[in-house]
């Protein structure tokens, strides 16, 4: 037999001793769980690694010391910061040009259905094309210099983007859509007020890969055409160093290439990141 | 009784078809109705009786293939201000405005207001429903419940005509979903707004309208419109309330044990 259950009320008891229900964590937890501190962690060990393993292998003709690549770095100093210039010219030419047909191409693509197959057929023949296939064809076209490597710059941004820009807009949900059109919103104004924003993570998705493929595409064609030495890149830099072999110069120019790629990855678009889609939690 | 309560929207032999990849949907076949000013209009039926279907007529985003749907006397053509939606989904806010943003950005586009006015009535609106603390917060740090109020204040600062509201607190969990339906009354009770309001639930079409329009599923048809003006929460368990529900019941349910007034 089971016994019989009383019922009761009672007031809630005290929890006023926890204290505030959400504190702040200590500073030294703060510390460890920091994204920067951690990647600048990562950084500073492979550093290390690569140090360790030049020093041991010893033969710096194959692979000089990251000690040794600094000073070389250091004292080309005036010249490395001039192929850099020049080739984050012709980059943000490119980027910039490839960005603005991107937004043409999307823009017709929203407006209507035969825009929108036609990027979509378009994207699906030169998306897989790899830009540096395109080069040969670019120097009959322009000759050597800045003008071929902005079109095959603006050939690899611009797929990326307006693909990921487009289904981005697709995927902007239909009850955003009808809040928006609620407000008599139409045309230039709803794509703005709306579907950009709506969309941006995809659209930061799309500019990262962009982003990516330019750097790595005018890297390449810098390395391919011996442009005349003195308007070369950075790619220029590390071919030349690469005839004369000064491995460590070939090492400062690579350095260059990642450090550069990093700067823009963990503080340009992290920032664009932290101020954008995390704040309104669209991405964790 | 006064005067003649001004007509406000009048939906008349409305037949409303969508198309779905294979099929053409008859989702509400020659409805007529009339809401009027300070009227908490609501439609009540099954699932399948074209509700929200006609909710989105009224709101201009769908038109009828028969009938016409007029607001103050003119034909609803498209979208527009006037007419504010909320919808069930929380997705209606936009996620990368604060709710101080949410509730001031229909009022900066339409420009129904005088710029230095918006901001005064933008923090008014956000009092009426509580949500003073949570001003600068971005919607994905809000609760359901929260997440529908700033719909709501959304929708009530821009002043609409009407107040078109799609099943708003379907998706609510039971205690949350009660207290709003009292928030939106008291709301009613001091600003008097026109609203036309689609639900599934009997008690909420009971407790929130004035009057209750009951469709028939497939297609929607109009089976009754009934006054329920008198009922709110103080007389939820009176024996009234339970009639009136049951012949709402027998209504929707089934056509013998309905039951005459």
């Amino acid at each position: 037999m089971s016994t019989p259950r009383p019922e009761f009320e009672r007031p809630p008891i005290d929890a006023g001793h926890i204290g505030d229900i959400e504190r702040p964590l200590p500073l030294g937890e703060r510390i460890l769980r920091n994204d920067a501190v951690q990647r600048i962690a990562i950084i500073l060990l492979l550093i290390a690694a690569w140090e360790a393993y030049a020093r041991w292998l010893d033969y710096a003709l194959l692979f000089p010391t990251f000690t040794e690549t600094i000073r070389v770095a250091w004292t080309d100093f005036g010249e490395l910061s001039m192929r850099i210039a020049a080739t984050m010219r012709a980059l943000l030419i490119g980027y910039a040009a490839g960005l603005a047909c991107a937004a043409v191409l999307t823009t017709l693509a929203v407006a209507s259905d035969f825009g929108a197959r036609f990027l979509s057929t378009l994207t699906a023949m030169f998306n897989p094309l790899p830009a540096i296939a395109l080069l040969p064809l670019a120097l009959i076209w322009f000759g050597l210099g800045t003008p071929s490597l902005v079109f095959v710059i603006v050939h690899s941004v611009l797929w990326a983007v307006a693909l990921n820009t487009l289904t981005g807009f697709r995927a902007v949900p239909e009850t955003l859509r009808m809040s928006g059109r609620n407000l008599g919103l139409k045309g230039v104004r709803y794509v703005l007020l709306i579907l950009i924003p709506a969309a941006f993570p995809s659209i930061l998705a799309g500019l990262k890969i962009g982003w990516a493929f330019a750097w790595r595409t005018l890297i390449a064609a810098e390395l391919v055409f011996g442009a005349s030495s003195r308007s070369g890149g950075l790619g220029w830099y590390i071919f030349a160093a690469r005839s004369e072999l000064d491995t460590a110069r070939v090492f400062a120019g690579l350095l260059a290439v990642i450090v550069i790629g990093l700067l823009v990855e963990a503080v340009i678009f992290r920032a664009i990141e932290a101020r954008t889609v995390k704040l309104w939690g669209m991405q964790r | 009784m006064n005067a003649a309560p001004l007509s406000l929207l009048e939906v008349s032999g409305v037949t409303l078809q969508y198309k779905t990849a294979r099929h053409l949907v008859t989702a509400a076949y020659k409805v007529d109705f009339e809401v009027r000013q300070a009227d908490r209009y609501v439609i009540l039926g099954p699932s399948g009786c074209g509700k929200s279907t006609l909710l989105k007529a009224v709101g201009g985003f769908m038109a009828p293939v028969e009938g016409t749907i007029r607001m103050r006397d003119r034909p609803v053509t498209e979208p527009g201000p006037d007419r504010m939606m909320v919808f069930q989904e929380f997705e209606q806010l936009m996620p990368w405005k604060t709710v101080e943003q949410n509730v001031l950005f229909p009022m900066k586009v339409t420009g129904k207001f005088p710029r230095d006015e918006v901001e005064k009535r933008a923090l008014a609106a956000i009092d009426k429903v509580q949500l003073s603390p949570f001003r600068d917060v971005y919607p994905h740090m809000l609760s359901g419940g929260m997440k529908m109020r700033v719909a709501i204040a959304r929708a009530m600062a821009l002043e609409p005509d009407i107040l078109l509201m799609d099943e708003p607190f379907a998706a609510l969990d039971a205690l949350t979903r009660r207290s709003m339906q009292q928030e939106l009354l008291t709301l009613w009770k001091q600003l008097r707004f026109s609203m036309l309001f689609v639900t599934h639930s009997i008690e909420e079409a009971m407790l929130v309208g004035s009057r209750i329009l009951i469709l028939t599923p497939h297609p929607g048809r109009v089976r009754a419109e009934l006054d329920t003006s008198m009922f709110d929460f103080s007389n939820i368990d009176s024996p009234d309330f339970g009639r009136m529900a049951k012949r709402i019941h027998g209504l929707l349910f089934d056509d013998r044990t309905a039951v005459p007034a």
